[in-house]
């Protein structure tokens, strides 16, 4: 039986307005990205066209003192706490979670399998507060006890970063692992290698590029870090002498400062300045994953 | 050492870091738990905060927490699920999925400090409503739509090929197929992933500081709707229990701040766990549900492991 005229326009009606509201949000995760960069590239670049400062000053000066005369907006401290406490903390984690994505992968039997997949899982919920209040409550007294000074440190923000990090890498690296067809394993079995030198020499080569952008998206995963660093780091203005020395880093300033400061100040533009230094640090990590998978498709 | 041997070392140290990491979680459950003991007592989990004296509770944060978790779900699942929908069912593959999937990467590689941000000149300054939930909402979807999508279009994505062909061979449009019989196969995995996504947003904290404030004010239910006082209201201040904790650490000044920090950290705790038992729960459910068979929990678990 055809369907009336009615029914049929009622149909293409519906299939009109499906379409056209799957397009619009579509469309919306452009327009917001888009909004996004110029909002916020808008407000970075006042420090240099209302305020006057200059880029190499802020990018290449490691003296912040806003509150001096003249005031100094230099912001290398910043940015070279953020590069250390998270290569510092990939340091920790990376090899970690490769040798717990080769264990799920060959090693593990099932059981233990199903326990550690769950674990890692609620590990990745644990909120980044609760991890920078085990920094505060455990880790920060630790680090007192066998350095000295305050316990806010470069060591401890590594450490809670790392934690934090951890089940990213793991469950990216497990998948590249994975992926690793069965017969190179077996391969080197009836080459009669062990299970390490095969995993050593075969599986991990074989899954590198997997790999190295499970590593690379921890690093920007800890980069972007605010709340959890910012509770353990001390936030003081000062380049790091050590690893038991407090620091500062982009995302403890600006979780800090942006509300003490008055908006269109130079401070408060130099913040700005920095919000965006952040993002435009994002998208590069972003690049680097795509030409680290445009390699492996080549 | 033989390689045998070396073989047998490097076991013993893949077994060491699995339970390292084992005992790391056990670890973290029991020092919160323990130092925030008593967190279950209905006098602190409903009971007002007090600025000066010791033994206030977490009440008006817990209802911020949990409004703004359904208003940003409110806002962010059906956003996500069209835009899951435009790229698996109608997106022409080629630049424009492309560019909306650089899109949807640049999103999600951003630092939530910094979607906080964009909150604070979007949703605060320019709207001029000053910090609202409703902009907390606002901001936390930004950052939860890129994973929602990706949920959403490979839940779809999933469903079997002749689920569709069936339905369209019986004369179904492409709209009456995807809402009638491609959804309703697709929606165990899309519920698992909204169940995760929202223990997420719950754990969120930088994205709310610029955007839904640090403070909140004294709500009462009797106030008129339109009032900041009122709970329901959308445009008011709303200081989530993440944000709590944080703001007890830095700037806490009642006696028993650490405490209450603690016992918000293990309200925290037993939430993420909650959150991920209902998902795991959901999912098995409803793929018995929808699929009339206990078979079926087998289908996405093994699709799993393959990719």
């Amino acid at each position: 039986m055809q369907p009336t005229y009615a029914k049929r326009r009622h149909r293409r009606l519906e299939e009109w307005m499906g379409r056209t509201f799957a397009g619009i949000c579509g469309w919306l995760i452009v327009l917001i990205t888009v909004t996004m960069i110029v909002f916020l590239a808008a407000k970075g670049i006042q420090s240099f066209t209302d305020s006057g400062l200059s880029l190499s000053d802020m990018l290449l000066s490691a003296h912040w003192d806003p509150n001096g005369t003249p005031p100094k907006y230099g912001a290398l401290i910043f940015i070279v706490g953020s590069m250390l406490v998270s290569l510092g903390a990939l340091l920790v984690s990376a090899p970690l979670a490769l040798a717990l994505a080769i264990f799920m992968n060959f090693i593990a039997p099932k059981w233990l399998v199903s326990l550690l997949k769950p674990v890692l899982e609620l590990l990745v919920g644990i909120p980044s507060v609760v991890y920078g209040w085990l920094g505060v409550t455990l880790l920060v007294p630790l680090v007192r006890e066998w350095f000295g000074g305050s316990g806010f440190s470069l060591l401890a923000g590594i450490i809670v970063l790392g934690m934090m990090i951890l089940p990213t890498i793991t469950s990216i690296a497990a998948d590249a692992l994975a992926n690793v067809p069965k017969a190179y394993m077996e391969a080197s079995y009836g080459l009669g290698s062990t299970r390490w030198q095969a995993i050593s020499r075969v599986i991990v080569p074989a899954a590198k590029t997997g790999i190295a952008t499970g590593v690379v998206l921890g690093l920007a995963r800890a980069f972007g870090e605010a709340l959890a660093v910012q509770m353990v780091i001390g936030n003081t203005m000062r380049l790091p002498s050590g690893l038991d020395s407090p620091t500062a880093t982009l995302t403890s300033i600006l979780t800090m400062d942006m509300a003490n400061t008055i908006n269109g100040t130079p401070w408060n533009n130099a913040l700005w300045t920095l919000a965006f230094l952040l993002l435009l640090i994002s998208f590069f990590f972003i690049a680097v994953i795509r030409l680290v998978g445009q390699r492996k498709e080549r | 050492m033989t390689a045998r041997m070396i073989d047998k070392v490097w076991t013993g140290i893949f077994y060491a870091v699995a339970a390292a990491v084992i005992g790391l979680l056990v670890f973290f459950f029991a020092v919160v738990l323990s130092k925030g003991a008593g967190f279950w007592q209905p006098e602190f989990l409903f009971g007002r905060p007090s600025n000066t004296q010791a033994g206030g509770g977490i009440g008006p944060q817990l209802i911020n927490s949990f409004y703004l978790l359904g208003v940003a779900l409110f806002l962010s699942v059906p956003l996500s699920l069209g835009a899951g929908v435009y790229l698996a069912e109608y997106a022409k593959q080629g630049r424009i999925v492309g560019m909306i999937r650089l899109c949807l990467e640049a999103m999600a590689s951003l630092p939530s400090i910094v979607v906080g941000l964009f909150g604070l000149l979007a949703f605060v300054t320019l709207t001029g409503w000053g910090y609202t939930l409703l902009g907390g909402a606002l901001a936390v979807t930004i950052i939860n739509l890129p994973g929602l999508t990706r949920i959403c279009e490979t839940a779809i994505l999933d469903v079997p090929a002749s689920i569709r062909e069936g339905s369209l061979a019986l004369g179904a449009t492409r709209w009456q197929t995807l809402v009638k019989a491609v959804l309703p196969a697709a929606i165990p995995q899309m519920v698992t992933g909204v169940i995760l996504a929202a223990g997420r947003i719950f754990g969120e904290a930088a994205v709310f500081i610029y955007t839904a404030g640090l403070t909140t004010p004294m709500l009462r239910w009797d106030a008129d709707w339109s009032s900041s006082a009122h709970p329901l209201n959308v445009f008011r201040p709303a200081e989530t229990l993440t944000v709590h904790i944080w703001k007890l650490n830095s700037e806490g000044i009642v006696p028993d701040a650490k405490l209450i920090a603690a016992k918000s950290a293990a309200v925290l705790m037993v939430a993420v766990l909650l959150f991920n038992l209902a998902a795991r729960l959901t999912s098995s459910l409803l793929a018995r549900h929808f699929s009339g068979s206990r078979r079926a929990r087998r289908g996405p678990m093994k699709r799993n492991k393959a990719a």
